[in-house]
């Protein structure tokens, strides 16, 4: 597919990484997503850091951090010999909220101990760039080394900003994504008191009886290229980004916009970004929370932009539960894997479908897809809605 | 504690703490150039030692300390 290009470069998928309780690696993962759903908190229970770390290096290194750097060196490694110029290769890896696990020790130890036993290591744990800090480190890459920390969007919306670096010719490849580990006892208490997370435990996108999500954590890593650089190595190319949006509801620090503005106006700019239009979209990888207000005003916005029927929409919280600021990291391997493999995975936990929501939405089993453009949605806590636009190539 | 039993103590926490093997820990390895530990783990090891010899070490005290010896005879003249 050609598109007026208003003078950017061309930009592709290149390499994938995945760490997730659906699977680690692509194979695992992209066979995990066709279910069955996983009971209670979706941990990420066989990972072992060991392939990617050494002892020292592990012990001194968040759980996200782990995951962060397992997910990006994967998609190195799918990807091949670069031969990229270290100065035009960047790093743009988002993350909810960073090394919350290490905080939380390091509370306890504060506590207990007093402060001369802190951790030396408390800071460079916890802060929320630690996983693009060391990827940077690991691959020798200085270029741009930037985190993006937008709540649920974090993930997507660091995919939307690698996409523009490459595009505007700073670099030549951008390892993008995001991680997050926060499944901790201090997070799972503030986010059940604020009534986000289901009650049932139970994670069941756009269904009558859905309510809440169910907490997830993981990561997810693209390279992205230059389509030039990629083809001259003879790069191996899983889609094409045509395009990328961030916007902001303005509205509410947890709920969405009324009717889904901010997500309405999120897709909007991301079609015309990539330079097409609704009619042009072929499948829709959903933010599909489980919440009850999330589900609606995202199905409201794609009901508005797309008419009926919608394009083929799924969400894969249903297994991955909601994994925050590398959700949409983890939905954008799985955004590019459907182009390349061809098969868009079912919604898992969806049984009854809201009869509010009249999305086309894919169950059961996967459903085939025939090539064209998909579109990933993330949706986060203050309002931030990013969505990506990817191709076919 | 004789000196031996000391230095085994300290041994074991310089080998759990900087992830180096046993033979490495000698009065004459330099932090920097032998046991590869930059200056947050030396502060790491030193909490270590605070906690299993009951002993407290000032910042100020580390100034100088380059070697497992000098970081022990540290710890030594507090016991």
């Amino acid at each position: 597919m050609q598109f007026e290009r208003r003078g950017r470069r061309r930009v592709v998928v290149t390499g994938l990484g995945i760490v997730s309780c659906a699977g680690i690696g692509l194979d695992a993962f992209f066979e995990g997503l066709n279910g069955p759903a996983p009971d209670g908190e979706r941990r990420v229970h066989d990972f072992d850091p060991s392939p990617w770390f050494d002892v020292k290096q592990a012990r001194r290194a968040d759980r996200f951090q782990q995951f962060s750097v397992a997910a990006a060196q994967m998609a190195l490694d799918d990807a091949g010999e670069l031969d990229a110029d270290p100065a035009r290769a960047g790093v743009v890896f988002g993350t909810g909220v960073g090394g919350l696990q290490t905080l939380e020790d390091q509370i306890q130890v504060l506590l207990e101990k007093g402060p001369r036993r802190v951790s030396p290591f408390l800071v460079p744990m916890l802060m929320a760039n630690a996983g693009a800090a060391a990827i940077s480190m690991r691959f020798g890459w200085r270029g741009p080394c930037e985190t993006i920390v937008t709540a649920c969007a974090a993930g997507t919306q660091s995919i939307g900003a690698a996409y523009r670096i490459v595009a505007s010719g700073r670099c030549d490849v951008v390892m993008s994504g995001g991680a997050e580990a926060a499944i901790t006892p201090v997070a799972l208490a503030a986010f059940r008191n604020m009534t986000a997370l289901s009650s049932s435990g139970e994670s069941r996108p756009f269904d009558r009886r859905r309510d809440g999500f169910v907490m997830g954590e993981g990561g997810g890593a693209l390279v992205l290229e230059d389509l030039e650089h990629a083809t001259r190595r003879g790069a191996r190319i899983y889609a094409e980004v045509l395009g990328a949006a961030s916007t902001a509801d303005a509205h509410h620090i947890t709920a969405p916009s009324p009717g889904g503005a901010g997500a309405l106006a999120c897709m909007e700019l991301a079609l015309e970004d990539a330079g097409i239009v609704a009619k042009d979209v072929r499948h829709i990888n959903a933010h599909g929370t489980s919440t009850p207000l999330n589900d609606l005003a995202e199905a409201e916005a794609v009901e508005k932009l797309f008419g009926s029927p919608t394009p083929p929409v799924t969400s894969l919280k249903g297994v991955t539960g909601h994994s925050l600021g590398a959700a949409g990291a983890i939905e954008g391997v799985a955004a590019a894997l459907t182009i390349d493999r061809g098969q868009i995975p079912p919604t898992a936990g969806l049984e009854d479908l809201d009869p509010e929501i009249h999305l086309d939405v894919v169950t059961g089993a996967p459903a085939a897809f025939e090539g064209g453009v998909v579109l990933s949605n993330s949706f986060g806590f203050g309002g931030h809605n990013g969505t990506i636009v990817l191709s076919s190539i | 504690m004789d000196n031996e039993a000391a230095f085994d103590k300290f041994k074991s926490c310089a080998v759990e703490v900087l992830q180096v093997p046993e033979e490495k820990i000698t009065p004459g390895a330099r932090f920097s150039d032998d046991l590869e530990a930059d200056s947050l783990e030396v502060v790491e090891l030193v909490m270590a030692l605070e906690e299993a010899f009951d002993i407290t070490v000032e910042e100020s005290e580390l100034e100088g300390v380059e070697t497992i010896g000098q970081a022990f005879d540290l710890v030594t003249s507090k016991l």
